[in-house]
């Protein structure tokens, strides 16, 4: 009994040194700066940037594969805050100002379901031969439901500017 | 007090006797009320009456929205045309949610004054009354006037200041208020006193306003702890926190609220309301709205309902003297620009303003030379200048580096700056561009929250899929088993 004790503990202990060592010497580094562009990403995994996911995409950002401006739905904003990240400078110009979202015109709309399927956000609601509509606060603008849909009938259009979201433009004198 | 309450501020020319002598006349009604659901901070209020609905003075047509709101009441009796988007006493000219009322005529009341002694009552029921009334801060910021007795109970308040500041030229609606009703001032000030537990009242009132002064000290005499504190004249001791540093002599933490340091502070117009809503039963539907300008015939000091439009109150004084060059409600230093006479006034409009070609003229703008005026101007200590070169460039961060969230918007920098430069008009463009940013960056985190929710509940499903599959699999295969047992029993027999 206290020879099994004894063998297991030391077994344990040595195992335990050894795994240890492992740890330190066989450590694989990952960039941190790859989980922290993926942390900023939108999440969605939308696939509008020619990558699976956001993960992928952030991978692809950090080793300079591809623009920081991939993203459509992270648009300009996302653009701004990478490229203050990695250092570089961009030109916000090529990105349009602002985000485009879905909507769904109703008169053409058969309720055939296929975009709420595809909606990443499930920010489509209907049901079968219902007229679905476009839940605004939780589209992205990835246009995955626009692929989808076979009427054609989803646009992507700019949010309305409303009393609550206007603000005063920029001043234009110097 | 000689010295300087607060570092900074302005002395632009206050223009103040144009209307100052003229007593506060009741506008008569009129024909048609456009009474806007949002005249306050926060959520717009939500419509309760239908076109065609009969309504009374002082009935609810609005109710508050959730979170931060305030609900609106019919100032007069009525029909109800239309409940419509209408144009909006905004800077932006664009429409909204607004309750059209064809006055009758009879000013019907739905509510009788009560008899119950108000400081009978504890202070969380006094503020659930005010909440109803539709009360907001009526000094411009348009608050909802209870959130902040509420959140302020919640701390320890030691002081009550009621502003008489009214430190905006032209400006005499607040003056002539103190100097004609002060009783119901004092009673107010009581009131919020006995709400928040508190044990003294200032009444803070810059000392161009002599009449209106003696009057409150008149009318506090008989009162323990009420107090008249004359201060100086002097652009913008109406803010909040100027006037809080001007008689306490405590500074309010940037970021924080005057409850922090044990002040409440209210408006001498809220405190009017207040009094009005708990002693006379009466919601917010009409306030006292100074008329002024150069284009303005007569400049009056006007008692009109909420949802009046503005080109009636300029009728009233006799109409316009020319064009006017620009239309304000509030303040010149701080007022909105409005795009048209058809706008209604709102709770929160103490002035009504149409200024003509001289008193607007505004030089183009050069560039920044650097003096550092607009520094020394500053009221919040802030550094304007580096502010508008930094939303100029869109580094909103910079700008707020240099104290973009603690600016007031007060426009003492843009007053005083040499080259003209439009340096309130940067701070809007970016406090409007950070809350926008700050708007995306919620939206990114709760789609972020849905893609996530979906993809669990996704693979939940397919793994129950999987599972009843591998059932019916097993199922199916013990079916086959038994079967084939039955069989090999049946042949073993044979």
């Amino acid at each position: 009994m206290i020879t099994a004790i004894f063998v297991l503990t030391l077994m344990g202990l040595i195992l335990g040194y050894l795994l240890g060592l492992a740890a330190k010497y066989f450590h694989v580094e990952a960039d941190p700066i790859i989980e922290e562009i993926s942390e900023l990403m939108p999440g969605t995994h939308c696939g509008q940037c020619g990558f699976a996911g956001c993960g992928q995409a952030a991978e692809a950002i950090a080793s300079g594969e591809t623009e920081v401006t991939c993203c459509p739905p992270g648009g300009k904003q996302l653009a701004e805050t990478l490229a203050d990240k990695l250092g570089i400078t961009i030109n916000l110009d090529d990105i349009a100002n602002e985000p485009l979202y879905a909507n769904i015109n109703s008169s053409e709309c058969t309720g055939c379901t296929r975009c709420y399927k595809v909606c990443p956000t499930d920010a489509i609601v209907g049901a079968n031969k219902q007229i679905h509509a476009v839940i605004n606060a939780a589209c992205t603008g990835c246009g995955a439901c626009k692929t989808a849909c076979p009427e054609n009938c989803i646009d992507m259009l700019p949010e309305p500017i409303v009393l609550e979201t206007w603000h005063w433009p920029k001043p234009i004198a110097a | 007090m000689k010295f300087s309450p607060f570092r900074g501020g302005v002395h632009p020319d206050g223009y103040k006797e144009l209307s100052a002598h003229q007593a506060i006349e009741k506008l008569p009604l009129p024909d048609r009320l456009y009474v806007p659901l949002r005249q306050h901070a926060g959520s717009e209020a939500l419509a309760i009456v239908q076109p065609g609905d009969f309504v009374m003075k002082g009935q609810l047509i609005g109710r508050a929205a959730k979170g931060i709101s305030a609900p609106v009441h019919a100032p007069t009796s009525g029909k109800v045309l239309k409940v419509q988007p209408f144009v909006a006493a905004h800077p932006s000219g664009m429409d909204s949610n607004t309750v059209i009322i064809e006055c009758d005529g009879n000013d019907t009341p739905i509510a009788t004054p009560t008899n119950i002694d108000p400081f009978s009552l504890d202070g969380k029921t006094l503020s659930d009354t005010i909440a109803n009334a539709g009360i907001v801060g009526m000094g411009g910021a348009s608050f909802p006037a209870a959130v902040k007795l509420s959140s302020a109970s919640r701390q320890v308040v030691n002081t009550v200041i009621i502003n008489g500041g009214e430190c905006e030229p032209y400006l005499t609606a607040d003056d002539r208020l103190m100097r004609e009703r002060p009783e119901q001032i004092i009673l107010g000030a009581r009131l919020i006193r006995h709400i928040v537990n508190a044990e003294n009242v200032c009444i803070a009132i810059e000392d161009n306003k002599k009449e209106a002064i003696s009057a409150l000290r008149q009318a506090s005499s008989e009162y323990r702890n009420i107090q008249v504190i004359v201060v100086p004249t002097l652009y913008p001791m109406g803010s909040a926190k100027q006037m809080i540093q001007a008689v306490t002599g405590k500074e309010v933490p940037a970021g924080g609220r005057s409850s922090d340091i044990g002040v409440l502070m209210h408006n001498v117009a809220t405190t009017y309301a207040i009094a009005q809503c708990l002693s006379q039963n009466e919601p917010l539907v009409s306030r006292i709205v100074t008329v002024s300008g150069g284009a303005i015939k007569h400049p009056k000091n006007i008692e009109a309902l909420v949802g009046t439009p503005i080109k009636q109150l300029i009728d009233f004084c006799g109409g316009t003297l020319e064009e006017p060059s620009k239309l304000l409600l509030g303040g010149p230093m701080m007022g909105q620009l409005m795009p048209s006479d058809e706008v209604p006034l709102i709770k929160g409009a103490a002035g009504v303003l149409a200024l003509n070609n001289n008193e607007i003229s505004q030089p183009s703008a050069s560039p920044c030379i650097r003096c550092g005026r607009c520094v020394s101007a500053c009221p919040m200590g802030l550094v304007p200048l580096e502010m508008a070169n930094h939303s100029r460039q869109q580094d909103f961060d910079g700008a707020i580096g240099f104290g973009l969230k603690d600016c007031i918007l007060c426009g003492s920098c843009a007053f005083v700056c040499p080259s003209h430069i439009p340096l309130v008009h940067y701070f809007q463009y970016a406090k409007g561009e950070v809350a926008y940013q700050k708007a995306t960056q919620q939206r990114m985190d709760h789609t972020r929250q849905l893609s996530e929710s979906r993809r669990a509940r996704q693979e939940k499903e397919a793994a129950e899929k999987a599972a009843a599959k591998a059932a019916a699999k097993a199922a199916k295969e013990a079916k086959a088993a038994a079967k084939r047992k039955k069989q090999n029993a049946a042949s073993a027999n044979q």
